[in-house]
This record gives C-alpha cells, sequence and structure tokens, in this order.
C-alpha cells in the first residue's frame, strides 16, 4: 500500500486520537496507542521513500523548547517537524538554579504570544511540562520531564517492537538499569503493561523507586534471573553523575551484575533483541560486542522509528489543534 | 558403627555442649581430618578401639569453639601493635577459633586485593580462622560506597565502618539497600559523633567530678533509631556492632519483635565493668563506647540472659603503651579482650545471671548464625573447631602474660573462674594449657 493510501485509511478513522496535549504514556487507552503506531507506521514507509515531505503541518510553527540539552531527541523532532512541513525553531534555555518555576511560565507567555501551534518541550524537572501546558495556547508534546514521562521514547519503543515481533501483548521484557531516574523506563512501563506485555524490572535497589511492584512489574535484582526467557532486554543509560558514590560503588562494579554482556544475555530466549534509548556507556550498562551486533540490537531501529513516531504525534495533535486549517479563507 | 581411620581423634569423657541443638550431656566427639564425624553420649558403648587416638577430657566442658565478631589488629599499616599472626596466638590462647578482623587499617581494607591481602597472611600466619569485614564506605569517609558485590565475592563477610558511624542518614539507606541485594549483613557503630564530640567517658557524675567531656548514652540512643528506622525502610540485615545502654537496647529489642532483621552484640567489658572503673583517669578502662553507669552493664548482663543480645564480642583493639600513657583525653579507647572474652563472659555465669548453654550460644551458634557459618556447632559434617575449657577453675589476670602484643587489658590482676585447656582448629590442636599454674585442689 502506498503511503498516501495509508494516511487516508487511517484518518478516516474518527477521534482516533483526540487529545490536545501528549504529556505521558499513563492514562492512554490501548486504542489511542494501536492508532499513534499505525499512523506512525505509515510514516516509517514515507521516510524510506525519496520524497520524504508531507504537507500536513504546512503553514504551522513548532517549537523545540528544551530546558536540558539534547542532541539526538531534539533533531529527530525538528525532522518530524520539517517533513511535515512545519516551520520549525529550536530553542535551548539554560534554566538558572534561583526562580525555575517563574522563568519557565515567563518563557511559556513570552513564546505563546508569538503563536506557535505546537510546543515540543523538555525539562528537568517533573511536572514542568503539564504546568506549561496549562498556560498556552498550542498543543504541548512531552520530549521528557524529569523523571516522570518521555511518552514518545516509549512510542518509538513499542513501534520498534511491534515491527520486529509483529506484536506487543505477550512478550516478556525486562527493563535493565536505573529506574529510579528514568523517565523512559516509566514511560515503557506504562505503555507495555497497557499492551499486554509482561515487564519486569531489573536494577540493584538503590536504583528502584520505593515499592517498585507497584506499578506492575516483576521485580529482580539479580539480572541473570530477570533477563531469563525475555524476549527484549531494554537497558537503560546510568547517568554519569550517579555512576560514583552513594548510589554505586563504581562503573565496575556495575558491569560486573548490571552490565549486558554476551554470558548474560545467552540466558534470554532465542531470538532476544536489545534495546537502549541511547546515547550509551560502552562498558558501563552494555558491551559494545552487543551493541554493534546487528543481529540482536535494535538500536538503530528506534532511532528510525523515532522520526515516524513523532510525525505521527504531531499529525495526530494537529487534527485537533486551534485554526483548523478547513476554516480557514 | 565407626570405621576406625588413622586421621581420627576421640575425645572421650566430656561434657558436651552444643548451644545450636541445646546438648548439655557428658559423651565424646570424633573428628576425622578437619571435620567433626560424630558427636554423642553413647558413641563407644564398648569402649574405645585401640586404633583410635583418643584426648581424655576429664569431664570438661568440650564445645564449639568461640567466634570473636570484632577484633582490631594491626595489620597491615600498625604491626607494632598486632599482627594476624599474634592475634591469632591470642586468640588461639582465650578459646577463640575464629575472628572477624575489622577493616580499620592502614590502607583501609575496602578494596579486593586487600581482602585478598588479609585472607592471604591469615593463610600463611595464623593459628586460627581470620575471616575479614570490608568498609562499607570508601576510605571509611562515609561519603561512598564500596564495591560490596566483588568485595563479598572475595571473601568479605560484612560490611562496617568499624568504629566509626556513618552519619550521613542517605548514604546509610543505600549502604543498607545495596547490601542488601548481596544479603550482606552490615555492622554499625552507632554513635551520634556530634554528641560525642571531645568525650572521654561516660557523660555523669564522675566525669563531672574528673572534669571530663562526657558521651551522653542517647548518642548511641539516636542513632541507634535512625539506623532501625532505616532498616525498616530498605529490609536489610543489620548488626549493631556494640550495643552499651539500656534505651539503645530496648529500641534494638523493639524491632526484633517487630521482625526486622536485627542482631547486636555487646563487649564483654561492658558486662563485667562500669563507669566508675575508671577511678582515677585510668586509660586501659577508656573504651568507644565508654563504659556506662551500673544500671546500664545490668541492662546488659539481663539483655545477655534473655536472648535480647545475640553476641558476645571482645573488641579487641591493641593499643600501644604510647597511646595509652596520655592524659585521659587524649588516650586512644580500646581493650585487648581475645584472651579473656571466655573468662569474662563466664562470670555472668557463675554470677548467677545466665545458664552456661545461653552465655555460650553468644559466643559460638550464634555469631556463626548471623555470619552464615557452618561452624559454632557440635554436629556431623561441621569445621572440627572446638574448645576443651574447665569451667571452675580460678584464674588471674596477668597482663604480662598476655599473647597479644599490646596488653592493653583492663582486666589485670582481676579473678575469674574457667580457663581454656586446648583450642583445636580443623581437627588439629593449637593451643593447649601448659598447667603451669596448677595448685592441687
Amino acid at each position: 500500500m502506498k503511503a498516501a493510501d495509508q494516511h487516508a485509511r487511517i484518518h478516516a478513522i474518527p477521534s482516533g486520537f483526540s487529545r490536545r496535549h501528549l504529556l505521558g504514556i499513563e492514562g492512554l487507552s490501548a486504542s489511542e496507542i494501536t492508532y499513534l503506531l499505525d499512523l506512525a507506521d505509515s510514516y516509517v514507509d514515507l521516510n524510506r521513500q525519496i520524497n520524504k515531505k508531507l504537507d500536513r503541518l504546512k503553514g504551522r510553527t513548532l517549537i523545540n523548547l528544551f530546558f536540558e540539552p539534547s542532541t539526538r531527541t531534539q533533531s529527530s523532532f525538528e525532522l518530524a517537524g520539517k517533513r511535515l512541513s512545519a516551520d520549525v525553531m529550536n530553542m535551548t534555555v539554560h534554566t538558572s538554579a534561583v526562580n525555575k518555576g517563574e522563568t519557565l511560565i515567563d518563557t511559556a507567555m513570552t513564546l505563546n504570544a508569538m503563536r506557535p501551534d505546537l510546543l515540543v518541550v523538555r525539562h528537568s524537572a517533573s511536572g514542568a511540562v503539564q504546568l506549561l501546558s496549562e498556560k498556552v495556547d498550542c498543543s504541548v508534546i512531552n520530549a521528557g520531564d524529569g523523571a516522570h514521562e518521555h511518552p514518545t521514547q516509549a512510542l518509538l519503543d513499542a513501534l520498534t517492537i511491534r515491527r520486529h515481533f509483529d506484536r506487543l501483548d505477550g512478550l516478556t521484557i525486562a527493563i535493565c538499569g536505573d529506574i529510579l531516574h528514568s523517565r523512559v523506563a516509566r514511560s515503557n512501563i506504562y505503555l507495555l503493561n497497557r499492551m499486554g506485555a509482561r515487564v519486569r524490572i531489573i536494577a540493584p535497589p538503590t536504583l528502584l523507586p520505593p515499592e517498585p511492584e507497584r506499578f506492575g512489574v516483576e521485580v529482580f535484582h539479580n539480572m541473570r534471573e530477570g533477563i531469563r526467557d525475555c524476549d527484549i532486554v531494554m537497558m537503560l543509560r546510568l547517568q554519569s553523575e550517579r555512576m560514583t558514590g552513594s548510589l554505586i560503588p563504581s562503573t565496575r562494579e556495575y558491569f560486573h551484575y548490571y552490565g549486558l554482556d554476551r554470558e548474560k544475555l545467552s540466558l534470554a530466549r532465542d531470538g532476544v533483541r536489545v534495546m537502549h534509548p541511547g546515547p550509551m556507556n560502552r562498558g558501563v550498562e552494555i558491551d559494545s560486542a552487543i551493541a554493534d551486533d546487528r543481529a540482536v540490537s535494535l538500536i538503530h531501529d528506534q532511532v528510525e522509528m523515532g522520526v515516524a513516531v513523532r510525525m505521527a504525534v504531531m499529525d495526530a495533535l494537529s487534527a485537533h489543534l486551534r485554526n483548523d486549517l478547513s476554516k480557514e479563507i | 558403627m565407626l570405621v576406625p581411620d588413622p586421621e581420627q581423634i576421640a575425645y572421650v569423657n566430656a561434657r558436651l555442649i552444643d548451644p545450636a541443638s541445646g546438648l548439655d550431656a557428658p559423651g565424646a566427639v570424633v573428628t576425622l581430618g578437619g571435620e567433626i564425624q560424630a558427636v554423642g553420649p553413647n558413641l563407644f558403648p564398648e569402649g574405645v578401639p585401640d586404633d583410635f587416638k583418643m584426648i581424655d577430657c576429664a569431664g570438661h566442658v568440650l564445645c564449639p569453639g568461640l567466634i570473636d565478631m570484632r577484633v582490631f589488629v594491626g595489620e597491615p599499616g600498625a604491626e607494632h601493635q598486632e599482627t594476624l599472626a599474634t592475634a591469632s596466638q591470642a586468640a588461639a590462647a582465650g578459646g577463640v577459633t575464629t575472628i572477624i578482623v575489622m577493616p580499620n587499617t592502614a590502607p583501609v581494607i575496602d578494596d579486593v586485593s586487600l581482602v585478598d591481602f588479609i585472607k592471604r597472611r591469615s593463610r600463611d600466619t595464623a593459628l586460627i580462622n581470620v575471616h575479614p569485614m570490608a568498609a562499607l564506605t570508601k576510605g571509611l569517609n562515609g561519603e561512598e560506597l564500596t564495591e560490596m558485590g566483588l568485595l563479598r565475592e572475595a571473601g568479605a563477610v560484612g560490611f562496617t565502618d568499624g568504629r566509626r558511624s556513618v552519619t550521613n542518614s542517605r548514604l546509610m539507606r543505600n549502604a543498607l539497600a545495596y547490601a542488601s541485594n548481596f544479603d550482606a549483613v552490615v555492622v554499625h557503630h552507632a554513635e551520634d559523633p556530634t554528641l560525642a564530640e571531645n568525650g572521654a567517658m561516660n557523660e555523669g557524675e564522675l566525669a563531672a567530678r574528673l572534669g571530663l567531656n562526657g558521651v551522653p548514652s542517647a548518642a548511641e540512643t539516636i542513632m541507634v533509631h535512625r539506623d532501625l528506622a532505616l532498616v525498616e525502610l530498605t529490609g536489610a540485615r543489620y548488626h549493631l556492632s556494640q550495643v552499651s545502654c539500656a534505651a539503645a537496647l530496648k529500641a534494638v529489642e523493639k524491632a526484633k519483635a517487630d521482625g526486622l532483621n536485627v542482631t547486636c552484640a555487646v563487649s564483654a567489658h561492658h558486662l563485667c565493668l562500669n563507669e566508675n572503673d575508671v577511678g582515677e583517669y585510668r586509660t586501659f578502662f577508656k573504651t568507644n563506647p565508654p563504659l556506662r553507669a551500673e544500671n546500664d552493664r545490668h541492662a546488659m548482663v539481663e539483655g545477655l540472659a534473655s536472648g535480647a543480645i545475640d553476641v558476645v564480642v571482645s573488641s579487641h583493639d591493641p593499643q600501644a603503651p604510647e597511646n595509652k600513657r596520655l592524659p585521659f583525653a587524649d588516650a586512644a579507647p580500646g581493650t585487648v579482650g581475645l584472651e579473656t572474652l571466655l573468662i569474662a563472659t563466664l562470670e555472668q555465669y557463675h554470677a548467677g545471671h545466665m545458664d552456661l548453654i545461653t552465655a555460650l550460644k553468644s559466643l559460638t551458634s550464634s555469631p556463626a548464625d548471623i555470619l552464615g557459618f557452618p561452624v559454632g556447632r557440635l554436629k556431623p559434617g561441621a569445621p572440627a573447631d572446638m574448645l576443651l575449657f574447665d569451667v571452675d577453675r580460678p584464674t588471674v589476670v596477668d597482663s604480662a602474660q598476655l599473647k597479644s602484643k599490646s596488653k592493653n587489658t583492663p582486666f589485670d590482676g582481676r579473678r575469674f573462674q574457667g580457663r581454656v585447656l586446648r583450642t583445636i582448629v580443623g581437627g588439629k590442636t593449637v593451643f593447649e594449657d601448659d598447667q603451669s599454674d596448677a595448685r592441687p585442689n
């Protein structure tokens, strides 16, 4: 099926996704997630064509507002916006320690006055994106807020898995690493649980939130046990500031017990695939021999799916933007 | 029926006491190589066969060798005060067959290579079993966790900062949580250092009269309460290295009743001595925690009798004369204790505060259970680490006769009852009493 035909089919479904913002995965229904994944699937095909451009956001303004530096996520959003013909502006704001809340709202009001249609926001404080969304008139996409959520990452991970295994339900997926501080882990847990996968989390007790089983996951402290019979091993990045000191003693010990190497991976199911949201700390959470092995690693697919998923999210939100194009003269 | 073997030794005519099983009966033990092969009252109904090597225990107590969970040595770094070899000789003379050495050395035992060093030096120079505890925090600085997983794999039997307290509560929480990952016991010296700062002895009337800064028992109680709250949060295994005051013991008792995985130890000198023994600034009675008030000492004895206190330790802490011949406030705390651990504990039995099996349990099976060791029991298959002692024989402590390199005992000249006759490690006798001061009864 041609990409354009697929769009026609998917857009024919009324209110597949009728929200104004995408702030998180928690609270999304399975049908909303499926709708976004189906739409993203069609954009994967588009992105593999020579002409990758559609007019769906023509005339729209997209602002990437990043309060935390990011290269890959920001460029992924930028490319997604451009492929849908939006005018894209990148803003990286260096937050000062004082008066963060005030600055955030001031910035939001300033930007709002410029009348953007879509605002992509990343912030180091959990809940900051939602706070901002309450102050602006446009649609807001959460590109990561603190240790809360990173919904487009979870969607792109799900799309990667679904394209490889043709399903999400019934798969056993282990998320391993710094769960405590990870927004990627939280969004993935919500999404995978919602879609019927069996989710395990693997981490030392110091890198887990209290009562982690309340997330509806199986909790393992021993990676060898946790990885057993898994279809997917999803590694998380260990933030450098946590590498030495009070949460784990050293990268050497961390790799010994929680680094993914061939020996530990051999305990997983045949056909297991490895994922990582990037950027990787080679030799800390993952052995290069695995990261670079295209036979088991889906890491590059994740990056490709990222653009398609972000296009799908922008597309879905644009259907509900104020000043709907059809009402214009 | 036992098959004779040249490696077999029969210890006959003994009063067998095995606290783990509650056994206290006349009988015999047969060892084969390094293991106990048989234990019981009726091993030789038809007499001991001629081809057995036999040791006649003459009705004395044969029990598991003692385990001392808190021993400081000077190796590496202060070999003039104590080496692993001299500590092991002192231990053997005191009936102690396993010691746990603290990481407070120079350098600190906070790295796999240093655990290896202790194990290798012990293997080559020590008469008895030596197991290192590794530091809970790097350099004992209370700021960064050590590599507990790798240290444990290397042979560290637990984690402690020895005589230092971890003041940072967040770090203590993480340390407990991280240790629980490896089911490792965290052993903590509980003392709020801000309350104990410059303190030389127990806070009270005597300290006031002597003009010395006191350490209130609240310094211990506060830290114990904090630790127990963190144990509740993390579910970790926690051992209070030394309890010294009634209020802290009460907190531990409550935590145990609440089902927390908590144990505690008392030092032998806190069972026998109180703050008044400091007398005229006698620095051999300067300890950490300090000798407390008499009602606290009573609480310790009662706690041991009731089982609220699990373990008795020597807290063996050798100090050279230059560290003790100083004004009281400047002197180093610490007492040697390996050679008096048994008799100081037996004092509580002879005074009628507890039965013999309870006293011995705190020195054998209780510490073995906390450490997960197979020793500390008279049982077929267990390591043949045993102690033969005369429970009643009077003994006068003579510091000059101590095997320890340092002589800083608070018990010099004190009269006790009880004498170690033979110490057996891995089936081999490593100490035998020379009966030099034996007097006809």
